[in-house]
Order: C-alpha cells, then sequence, then structure tokens
C-alpha cells in the first residue's frame, strides 16, 4: 500500500517537527517548581501564571507589540518599494539591469554579521537608534532583494500584452498598475508580503543591535532574560510559544498558495 | 495487437446516477484506426482512460481479445499512448528515450539497439538518435513518443489523446499523413481521441462519434457523411453541416410548410418529432417554383466552391455550390437530391 | 518574454535603489574604511593599507571558523535537501485536509523567530528538564551539549534540519506539483522503476525550485548566528563558533574594528563568490528549460 508508506514518512517527519514544539507548550504550563523537580511528559499542575505575567508586564508584551511594528513597516517598505522595481526588470531593458538586479540579490546574500556594528554607528548618528523605523529599514537590506526577486518571476508570468491592451485602452501607467496589474500578480504581492513578514520576524541580531529600551523586540527581550534571571524556565517557555503564534497564523492564511508561493513564481 | 471489446461499460464520476458515460456495448475490431470524436465534454476522453486503464470503469468490462482487463492497471494491458502535452524524458537522448520501455523490460542489449534503429528510421527520427530530447520541437517530440509506443512489438493498441493539439499547423498535416501510412504499414488497433473533424475524418477506417457520454454513430467517413445515424453527427461532421428541416412525412412525400417533397424511398408508422436531413453538398439552387422557396441572407466565397446561406421561413438552409456555377438574382428556390435525404424521428434516422 | 529598452525604467528601479544604498552601501564603506586603518582610541585613525586582510586570512582563528563553517554547511547540506526531496516525494498530491494540514505544519518551524528555535532546542537538550536530553540520558547515552562538543554539533545540526528542512520540502513539493499527471501515466505505460520515474521526471523537474533551495539553505547556512548562540554560545570552548558568531565576539564584544572589518569582508566574498556560481547555474538552466 503505497498511499499508508507516504503517510508514515508524513507522520513521522511531522512528530519530529512537532516534538520540540509541544515541550515548549508543555513546559510554558508548567510551573518552574514542577519543571526542576519532576520530569512529566505533560503538566500535572496545569498553570497559566506564565503567560499572565507575560500579559501584564509591559516589559514582556511592549516586546510584542514592538516587534510586529518593524515587521509590519518592514513589509510595507520592501514590498511598496519593490513592486515599480519587479516591474522594470520584468519588462523593460535598460543600461545595467543585469548587474543591477545581481548586485540587489547580493545585498541578500550579506551576513547580518557584517553589518550589524555599521549599521548601529549609523543608526546612532542620524538619530534612529532604538527605533522602529532603525529596525524596519535595516530588514529591508534582505528584505527588499528578495521581494524584487519574487515579484519580478510572478510578472514575468503575466504576459506583456495585457499592458499594452491597457494603454491602448486608455488606462494611465498607474491607473493600469493599480487596476489590472495588482491584482493579476496578487498571489506574487501575497508571497513577497509573507516572506518579507518571516525574514523580518525571525530575524534576532540586528533587532537586538539596534534597540535598547523602547523599540525593543520580543526576541531581544527572551535573550536579555535568560542573561539576566537565567531559570525562569516556564515564563521563557510562554514568551517562545507567544512567539510562535502569528507565523501560525500568517501560515495558516496562505496555506493554499503555500506550494506555488515557495517556488516563487518558478514554477 | 488486439481486438477490443466494450461490454456493458458506463462510467460516473460521481456517486448519483450522473453518467459521464452511458452504457455502451461495442467491438472494435484488431487492425483497425478509429477516431473517438465528439465536442468537449462528451466523454471521449473518459473512454480513452477507461480502455488505457487509467481508470476504472463504474460498470461493464473492458476486454482485450476476449481476455478481461477490466481490472489490471495501465501497465499490464500492454498499451502505448501519446498524450497531448509531448511526454518526453527531457535528460535522456532520442535513442534513450526510445530504448526506455524496452530497459525497462529488460530485453536484450542488441534486440533493443535493432529495434530502435528500425522505429527511428520508420519515423525518420535517425538524423537526431543522439541529441538531447531537451530542446526538440512539439512536433519531433511527439514522435518521440509515438516512437516508445511503436518499440515494443507486444502493444495490444496505440492511444492517442488529440495529440496535435500543441503541434504547428503546417506540421499537423504532415504528422497526421504520417500516422496513416504507419498504420497502414504496422496494422496495430489504433485509438485516436480528437475533436477535430478533418483529423478524425482523414486518420480513422471508422470513427466513434460521442455526444453527451454516449457513441451515437461508429462508422467509415463515407457512412457519416451519406448517412448520419443522427441529427447531431450530421451537424458536427461536415462544413456546414447538414441541414435539419422539420417535416411532415406519409409515404414517400415529406412536407415542409405548404411544400411538398419526393423522397427516395417510402417510410410508413412513423411517429415523434420529424425531420429530414439534407447535406448542403446535395442542395443546390433552382428557378423551378415547384421547387422549396427560399430566402438568400449571404453568400460565403471560402475558394473552390461557395456557400450559400439561405431560409425558409425560420429555418436556416445551407447551399454548397460550385465555384464555376453562377448565381441569379431569380433563383428563389432550392432542389434537394432525394435520394440523399435522411429522415430522422426523434433524432435518430429511420431506414425506409 | 521579449523585453524592450527603456531608459527610463530606471526611475523605477530609483527607490529600491535609494534605499538599498542607504542600508547597504554606506555600511558597506564604513565597513571598508574600518579594514584599512587602525585606531588607538579618540576617534585618531591612521592607514595600515591591507595590513588586517594580511592577518585575518593567516590567522588560526579566521581558518578555524572557516572549517567549521564549511563543514557545517556541508553537511546540513548533505542532509536536508535529500531528506526534503524525500519527505516532498511523500507529501500527499491530492488537495484537501490532510495535505493543507502537511503543508500548514510544515511550515511551521520556518516562521518561529531563530531565537526562540534556539531556545527550543536548549531546552529540549538538557538532561534534567528536556525530552530529548533526558531520554538519551535513561537510555544510558553520554550527552551533555553544553560541555561535549561532539553532542554540541549533533545537537546543531538537529535543530538546523529541524529548522530548515521544511523549505527544501515546500521547495520541492511545489516542483512536483507542476508536474503534469501524463508524465507518471507514460512512465507507467513504459514500465518505468521508481527510481527512473525519480531521476528523469521528477528530478529534472524539480531542477529549477532546488537549485533556489539549495542556494538559500547554503546562503542562510553560512550566515547562522542566533540559532548556535543562543544553545552553546560557540561552545563548548570554539567548538560551534562559527563565523558570524566570531565575528559578532571580535566586532561587538572585542571591539577590534579593523580586523572585524577586514574578517567581514572576507566572509561576504566568499558568501558572494559561491552564490554566484549557484547563480550563474540556476539562471542558465533557467534558460535552458525556456527554450
Amino acid at each position: 500500500m503505497k498511499i499508508n508508506k507516504s503517510a508514515i514518512v508524513m507522520i513521522f517527519y511531522i512528530l519530529f517537527l512537532m516534538l520540540p514544539i509541544y515541550w515548549l507548550i508543555n513546559m510554558s504550563l508548567k510551573t518552574n517548581q514542577e519543571i526542576l523537580s519532576t520530569f512529566s511528559l505533560w503538566p500535572n499542575d496545569l498553570t497559566f501564571d506564565n503567560y499572565m505575567v507575560i500579559f501584564t508586564d509591559p516589559s514582556w508584551y511592549g516586546g510584542y507589540l514592538n516587534s510586529i511594528t518593524y515587521v509590519v513597516m518592514n513589509t510595507v517598505i520592501s514590498v511598496s518599494v519593490a513592486l515599480p522595481a519587479a516591474y522594470a526588470f520584468s519588462r523593460y531593458n535598460f543600461m545595467g539591469d543585469k548587474h543591477l538586479f545581481f548586485w540587489l540579490l547580493t545585498n541578500r546574500m550579506a551576513p547580518p554579521a557584517v553589518f550589524a556594528l555599521p549599521f548601529f554607528q549609523l543608526y546612532s548618528s542620524v538619530g534612529l537608534f532604538d527605533t522602529h523605523i532603525a529596525v524596519a529599514l535595516a530588514h529591508t537590506l534582505f528584505n527588499v532583494p528578495l521581494a524584487v526577486w519574487i515579484l519580478e518571476g510572478f510578472m514575468r508570468g503575466v504576459p506583456k500584452e495585457i499592458d499594452e491592451t491597457a494603454y491602448i485602452d486608455g488606462y494611465s501607467f498607474f491607473g493600469f498598475f493599480r487596476k489590472i496589474f495588482m491584482p493579476l500578480i496578487a498571489s506574487g504581492i501575497g508571497v513577497a508580503a509573507f516572506f518579507c513578514f518571516m525574514f523580518s520576524w525571525v530575524e534576532l541580531l540586528l533587532s537586538r543591535t539596534l534597540t535598547s529600551v523602547d523599540a525593543k523586540s520580543i526576541a531581544a527581550t527572551m535573550t536579555r532574560t535568560v542573561s539576566a534571571s537565567g531559570l525562569d524556565w516556564g515564563v521563557l517557555a510562554a514568551a517562545g510559544v507567544l512567539t510562535i503564534i502569528p507565523g501560525a497564523l500568517v501560515i495558516y492564511f496562505v496555506r493554499n498558495h503555500i506550494a506555488k508561493g515557495f517556488a516563487l513564481g518558478r514554477v | 495487437m488486439a481486438k477490443i471489446t466494450l461490454s456493458n461499460l458506463a462510467h460516473s464520476y460521481t456517486s448519483d446516477n450522473e453518467y459521464a458515460l452511458k452504457t455502451m456495448n461495442h467491438v472494435w475490431n484488431d487492425g483497425e484506426a478509429y477516431a473517438l470524436l465528439g465536442p468537449s465534454g462528451c466523454g471521449k476522453t473518459t473512454l480513452l482512460n477507461i480502455i488505457s486503464g487509467l481508470l476504472a470503469p463504474s460498470q461493464g468490462q473492458v476486454l482485450f481479445d476476449d481476455q478481461d482487463v477490466t481490472t489490471q492497471d495501465t501497465a499490464h494491458r500492454n498499451i502505448a499512448q501519446v498524450f497531448q502535452f509531448p511526454v518526453v524524458y527531457d535528460t535522456m537522448t532520442v535513442r534513450e528515450n526510445l530504448a526506455f520501455p524496452l530497459k525497462n523490460r529488460k530485453m536484450s542489449a542488441n534486440y533493443i539497439e535493432k529495434r530502435v534503429a528500425d522505429i527511428a528510421s520508420m519515423i525518420s527520427l535517425n538524423d537526431i538518435l543522439d541529441k538531447k530530447a531537451n530542446g526538440l520541437t512539439a512536433d519531433i517530440k511527439q514522435k518521440i513518443s509515438l516512437g516508445r509506443g511503436l518499440v515494443r512489438e507486444d502493444v495490444n493498441a496505440i492511444l492517442f489523446d488529440e495529440p496535435l493539439t500543441v503541434i504547428d499547423p503546417q506540421m499537423k498535416w504532415e504528422l497526421r499523413t504520417e500516422l496513416k501510412a504507419l498504420h497502414q504499414r504496422l496494422g496495430h488497433t489504433m485509438i485516436y481521441v480528437t475533436h477535430d473533424q478533418t483529423e478524425a475524418l482523414t486518420f480513422a477506417d471508422k470513427v466513434v462519434v460521442m455526444s453527451d457520454g454516449e457513441v451515437v454513430q461508429i462508422g467509415t467517413p463515407t457512412e457519416l457523411f451519406e448517412k448520419p445515424a443522427h441529427t447531431f453527427v450530421g451537424f458536427f461532421i461536415g462544413s456546414p453541416g447538414m441541414n435539419v428541416l422539420g417535416a411532415e412525412i406519409s409515404g414517400n412525400k415529406a412536407r415542409i410548410g405548404g411544400h411538398e417533397l419526393d423522397l427516395g424511398h417510402g417510410y410508413q408508422n412513423l411517429s415523434g418529432k420529424l425531420e429530414i436531413g439534407i447535406r448542403p453538398e446535395f442542395a443546390s439552387l433552382s428557378r423551378n417554383p415547384d421547387d422549396l422557396p427560399i430566402t438568400i441572407n449571404r453568400i460565403e466565397d471560402v475558394g473552390h466552391y461557395k456557400i450559400v446561406r439561405a431560409s425558409h421561413q425560420d429555418m436556416d438552409i445551407n447551399i454548397i455550390s460550385d465555384e464555376g456555377a453562377e448565381i441569379f438574382e431569380d433563383m428563389k428556390f432550392v432542389s434537394f437530391d432525394s435520394s440523399k435525404i435522411n429522415i430522422y424521428a426523434d433524432d435518430w434516422l429511420v431506414e425506409p | 518574454m521579449k523585453k524592450t529598452t527603456n531608459q527610463k525604467a530606471w526611475f523605477m528601479v530609483l527607490p529600491v535603489l535609494l534605499l538599498v544604498a542607504f542600508s547597504a552601501i554606506i555600511p558597506l564603506m564604513t565597513v571598508v574604511n574600518y579594514s584599512v586603518q587602525d585606531t588607538f582610541g579618540n576617534n585618531e585613525f591612521f592607514w595600515v593599507g591591507l595590513e588586517w586582510f594580511e592577518e585575518i586570512l593567516g590567522s588560526e582563528r579566521m581558518h578555524d571558523a572557516l572549517g567549521r563553517q564549511a563543514i557545517f554547511t556541508t553537511i546540513i547540506l548533505l542532509i536536508e535537501v535529500p531528506l526534503g526531496i524525500f519527505v516532498a516525494l511523500h507529501m500527499p498530491k491530492k488537495s484537501g485536509v490532510w495535505s493543507s494540514l502537511c503543508l500548514v505544519l510544515c511550515a511551521l518551524p520556518l516562521l518561529i523567530p531563530w531565537n526562540v528555535v534556539g531556545t527550543i532546542w536548549q531546552i529540549f537538550g538538557r538532561i534534567d528538564i528536556g525530552l530529548l536530553g533526558y531520554a538519551l540520558d535513561q537510555i544510558g547515552i553520554d550527552y551533555n551539549y553544553t560541555q561535549d562538543s561532539f553532542a554540541a554539533w549533533i545537537t546543531i545540526i538537529v535543530m538546523d534540519v529541524w529548522h530548515w528542512t521544511s523549505l527544501v520540502v515546500l521547495l520541492s513539493y511545489a516542483g512536483l506539483k507542476s508536474i503534469p499527471d501524463a508524465f507518471y501515466q507514460a512512465a507507467k505505460i513504459d514500465q518505468a522503476s521508481r527510481w527512473s520515474i525519480f531521476r528523469h521526471i521528477e528530478l529534472p523537474k524539480m531542477k529549477g525550485v532546488l537549485l533556489i533551495a539549495i542556494l538559500l539553505r547554503f546562503m542562510d547556512s553560512f550566515m547562522i548566528y542566533t540559532e548556535p548562540f543562543v544553545v552553546t554560545g560557540g561552545g563548548p570552548g570554539n567548538a560551534t563558533t562559527f563565523l558570524s558568531i566570531d565575528l559578532v565576539k571580535m566586532a561587538i564584544g572585542q571591539f577590534d574594528l579593523g580586523p572585524a572589518a577586514a574578517f567581514s569582508l572576507i566572509y561576504f566574498l566568499v558568501i558572494l563568490l559561491v552564490s554566484w556560481v549557484f547563480y550563474t547555474v540556476m539562471v542558465h538552466s533557467d534558460k535552458e528549460s525556456g527554450s
């Protein structure tokens, strides 16, 4: 039975993926005392105290708000500047286009570790240190090239005749772009936004380097808590679980586009 | 090679009684070329998939040479199939493509080499045997996928699923001719699915016309032309299709409106909706006031003949007149070749 | 698609150009600037030429970090790519609840912040409170990722496989979904073996997306920082100190700006070089399949 064999492979793989996550959830529902004293596969003494700590302490829930703020800013900025550029790359030849495209891609290859210190100095000198926009702009370094690349792939799939017909029908460039072209590549925009969201949401190094108090991200909050209090495993686990939720929601909404989306419009 | 028998066959994709394929019993002879012809959604691809074994029918049996293969899968039916879009193995050369089915069947290297060479020269691929299949044009790719079927000597039938869809128009004709020649030479049972009547009529010994999940007629191109078994066949085959006119019929006379027409034969005991069918090729314009009066709406010159689009009351009548024949103002009547008039009761042909 | 030449297209690229110039070129210039200068503090810099580059290129520290990095990246590519393809081949092909569930669950690790990935495995692998560490300890395996460098490596690798294999799975799955049924039917008729189907139908059709997957996995694993930083902090000793960890230590920890800058540039160039090779191969294969 072939179907069964596939199902077994999938079940094992998903089990492998889910076990560590389950363990995190398990720990987030235990008291610290239970975590350290007894080893149990599920919480014996179910508690939501760890979550309450996070929801009542502004330095915790503030971290979430800060992260979401700069992630959304980054996604909006990245996609909106990438759209016209991707259109230009997909439709026109112009001086240096291929070099420019490759140069853009090289920025996706830049290790954040290389840029951490210069970014710190740059944003400090222009007075943007510890602001949301600083992190959002820093993340455009790798998100803009990716967005351009993804969108270019989707736009290439739209026949040029559609543009020409629209111009003949008397649309202005902006009218055409907004009313005709954008709906056609809606799924591409969705995929690009998804990836921007993803890479900005999961990044730690730059967001930690560029913030200290006011715009401190949840990721940074978590690493600092570890070093400060060291042993508050329950709260740490709860904070971790809460960071998984936005990602899970985003995936759930795009689940039907995942297969095509992950091919970046290139299948 | 095999005779194919469809016994009490029917198929429904859903569990209710909506049949994509209505119950049918047919025997298709060994070594003949059949075309399955019909508009999109008539069930021809369903039927092909049942014969190839990709689909299990919800009722009835498929027999190859009296052996029941209904439950066998595609691999064991020994059939070859050419698909709508060319299926070739991109990573292999043309030679490796042709050898592939034989290699998988563990034939000896000598045999494979000889067989591939034979088939390649038969379908004129010798020159490109060592090229990668990747960059070739669609028509060559279709030839390769045909070749993969032909290399096997034990094939029961070769199935074609609209194989010329993606081929350039000028190559279509060439490929079709080649296919016909191949069939005459090799004598495989071939089944060719298409919605293009020209393809069907030029390729096949027998054309199976389907409509709405039903086989409405199996016949030679001539039979389909002269004696369509159903008004649908009349409409669908021919360009323009057969004229079908509502009529009252008694004995060897037909009355259309107030006019009486002679029929070649006498008919008794007719009931239901009665119509006469006459091909535009067997109708001609006339000045004779005894004939059926018509109004000419339009004349289309399509090269070697003209199509006269006319009507009698609200019934359309098409007439084909030779390129040379002149058409005059006073030709307001149409006469039919009475021996070519067919009679239909409830859309089905009635024999005299 | 045929493109028309239009120099005005530059205006459409301009916003991207300005933005990336701001967030890439200015910092990069800072790095270059540091890499050729030295300072004794007080913001006084003097020119040292290529000294730092020579020092870094000759330093054992860089060699070790680069070596560890290369081994790590090679191992995870060797595991994740075949495993990803294998899982993708077993993904449910028909759309439905089961296939949506598989997709969502597979994609989940990809959207977990990297430090949380680190935290998850840090906890999971602990002997006292982690399921994995506890289980290994119970069956008598000596496992302690904070003290034993082999255990640390295994933990980091398993973590990366856990974290990133799904990217390969999803990309391969996207490639597989694009293969028309006719190919599988033809293969059945030709009595192709499972291996032949994979080798001659599935693999060629997956090639494009697979290259993207390998490129992304190469780049990201070569830049890995957060996850090992959280789990092992680069230790025990320097056992899991990969390039980025070492660089951050040097730049922010020790504030050795000159060597760190030279280090950065060499690091960046290595990634660029390898990625350029991939990119060329990719564009080439794009053209091939497009013709």
